[in-house]
């Protein structure tokens, strides 16, 4: 970037450390398809509130307590006495929630488009990868404010590792460094919980790198043909990145500020105490349909393995589906089975919320079913079978048509 | 964690069902109560309201209930002034020291001591209860499914037990607490309470006053969360709207 109107200090530290043309390169003139809608909002917005995620978490370190005689009454010398304490909490614990809203809908949308296919199949890997860190830190960081929900959910969780033979008591008694869910078990999770999100942002560089090698896929889910297809990143996405930003801000913000309990259970401002097991184990939302698979296993080991399974098969997604054409639009039964797919996960929230009995469990069992039943055999039969529509020869075509003016 | 609790958690884990139907199902649901301080009312507690609450609270459930998360100080959000507080809290002895000679002692409490409970620990709560212990009543309206609304009917939800239920030794029956039998007396009677600005002390008036007093303790912040809300809705939706225009026209060169 040696234009004539950088000034000169810019102009050396470049020359020197290319900061400003990398930046100029990958945030302003990076080509990115002309053709993207909202659903590609998700991705800046899942690093924008890793960014929210961990600015709040600092300043909750800054008064948080991981002690288990003062982990509790911390959290609510946070809330009442911390200058704007309960404004920081609320937003890092409402944006647990946000932070999977978003990163789900991120999923489902490349999902749809088939964003997970060639050259991009590292580029979703990554994606996975985070989505299990998220998972690890979101889930020591409810143990944090040792509610009773903290201490049970961590109790059932951690000793999900004991079905493992032989070497699981070890892994669990490991796990806890102690024999039961105690204070080192709580000093190593807040220690865990404030690395894993730098970690995530490690994996989300190599996520971005990988993107910018190819460029965004979009809606149509074939190849740009030339310059014609691109516009730059800044200001057409710029823009429209940060209206979505400010959509989503509303929405977290009516959270916070007006249902800031309405995701969390009222059992975790209960104290923790290892003498008294709530009536209702239940793990936070975004979890629920993992919990469902789990428990619809009628065997201990068998409903882990299952669990971790329903995540692990999203990394061999990319040569499980065979198909050449990227995008639903184009594959008719594919659409059909992707809403199928996105009801199915619904309804195993759902039935994960509930107790084991009746009918839910064999709707559980039937949900657990048709979930591996589309990954492992709907999608490499469909890639074989499915008569796709004609692909456009372009992207410019479909904008110019139903495009404004 | 005690060896029987672990083999109990494995248990639980191994049946795969530690999600059981909670005891607290077959529990009517509380009905839905007007509290004044809900956005869309007024959004903030009424001092009034608030003090003879506080009232309520101090002359009936301290008896049994500590709320070891709040101050003295914390009293100025209902509206006593400084004197007032440094009054009340007076009323209490804390234990300090150690002294220069090293002796622990005891003293009036000051604006800054957390509120005396009326037990030592929960061993000594649970001999003078009969077993039971009164939970601290600090976030109590946080801390129960339907909160506010559970805890009025709750104090209001005592009435004799239907035919073919037991009622245990020393338990009283009442429709709203999980299983039915609630170690509690009946807290609210009548008159109970005498409010200085001549509010009629009547079970309702009391409970409501009482659960108010117990939503601001449980989230003191709620006022000024409320307030902000409205302002950073208010600034979000204007910044949207402008950024769509923004985005329009930005956008109209690409075709």
């Amino acid at each position: 970037m040696a234009e004539k109107k950088t000034n000169s200090v810019i102009r050396w530290i470049d020359y020197r450390l290319p900061v400003f043309s990398f930046l100029k390169h990958e945030l302003e003139e990076y080509p990115t398809p002309k053709n993207l809608n909202y659903w590609w909002n998700f991705g800046s917005l899942a690093g924008i509130t890793l960014i929210v995620m961990i600015l709040t978490g600092i300043f909750l370190a800054m008064h948080y307590t991981p002690h288990v005689n003062e982990a509790f009454k911390s959290v609510e010398h946070i809330m009442r006495d911390v200058n704007y304490g309960w404004l920081i909490r609320y937003i890092h614990m409402n944006g647990a929630s946000m932070f999977f809203i978003v990163v789900y809908i991120h999923m489902f949308r490349g999902l749809y488009y088939g964003s997970y296919k060639s050259p991009r199949e590292l580029l979703w890997m990554l994606g996975v990868v985070i989505l299990l860190l998220m998972m690890a830190t979101a889930f020591m960081g409810y143990v944090l404010p040792w509610g009773q929900m903290s201490f049970w959910g961590a109790t059932v969780i951690t000793n999900l590792f004991s079905a493992f033979p032989v070497v699981g008591e070890s892994i669990v008694t490991w796990l806890w460094g102690g024999f039961g869910v105690d204070n080192p078990t709580l000093n190593r999770f807040f220690a865990l919980h404030y690395l894993l999100p730098f970690v995530i942002v490690g994996v989300v560089v190599m996520h971005i790198v990988s993107l910018h090698q190819h460029g965004s896929n979009n809606p149509l889910g074939i190849d740009r043909k030339g310059p014609q297809d691109s516009i730059p990143f800044h200001p057409f996405y710029t823009v429209k990145d940060i209206f979505g930003l400010s959509v989503f801000a509303l929405f977290w913000a009516f959270f916070v500020f007006f249902a800031p309990n309405f995701f969390g259970e009222p059992d975790n401002y209960i104290p923790a105490n290892p003498l008294v097991t709530p009536a209702h184990i239940v793990p936070e939302w975004y979890f629920l349909p993992f919990y469902a698979i789990l428990r619809s296993i009628p065997d201990k080991l068998g409903g882990v393995l299952m669990m971790f399974g329903a995540v692990l098969v999203l990394f061999v997604l990319p040569w499980l589906d065979k198909s050449p054409v990227r995008s639903a639009r184009f594959r008719p039964m594919y659409r059909i089975f992707f809403w199928a797919l996105v009801v199915n996960c619904l309804v195993l929230g759902w039935i994960g919320a509930k107790p084991v009995e009746g009918m839910y469990v064999l709707i559980g069992r039937l949900a657990t079913a048709y979930y591996f039943f589309h990954f492992l055999v709907l999608l490499p039969l469909l890639g074989r079978f499915e008569k796709t529509k004609p692909l456009p020869s372009s992207l410019g075509k479909p904008v110019v048509s139903t495009g404004r003016k | 964690m005690s060896v029987f609790n672990k083999i109990a958690v494995l248990g639980l884990v191994l049946n795969l069902g530690f999600v059981s139907a909670s005891i607290a199902s077959d529990a009517p649901v509380p009905l839905k109560q007007n509290w004044s301080y809900k956005l869309g009312k007024k959004g903030s507690f009424d001092r009034a309201e608030l003090q003879r609450g506080y009232q309520v609270y101090k002359q009936v459930c301290a008896v049994c209930h500590g709320m070891n998360l709040l101050a003295y100080r914390n009293l100025k959000s209902l509206g006593f002034n400084e004197a007032e507080i440094k009054a009340i809290a007076a009323e209490y002895n804390v234990k300090d020291g150690p002294n220069d000679e090293g002796e622990m002692f005891e003293r009036p409490a000051r604006p800054e001591d957390r509120f005396v409970g009326p037990y030592a620990n929960e061993k000594a709560a649970r001999a003078t209860n009969n077993g039971a212990f009164p939970p601290d009543l600090s976030l109590i309206t946080k801390a129960r499914p339907y909160g506010p609304d559970y805890v009025y009917a709750l104090l209001t939800g005592y009435t004799p037990a239907p035919e073919g239920v037991k009622v245990m030794e020393g338990m009283h029956y009442n429709a709203y607490f999980p299983g039915h039998q609630i170690a509690m007396i009946p807290p609210l009677v009548e008159g109970a309470v005498t409010f200085s600005d001549g509010t009629n002390a009547t079970v309702q008036q009391m409970a409501k006053d009482v659960v108010t007093f117990l939503a601001w303790a449980a989230e003191p912040e709620m006022e000024e969360r409320h307030q902000m809300g409205i302002m950073v809705m208010i600034f979000l939706s204007v910044f949207t709207v402008l950024m769509y225009f923004v985005m329009r026209r930005v956008w109209q060169k690409v075709k």
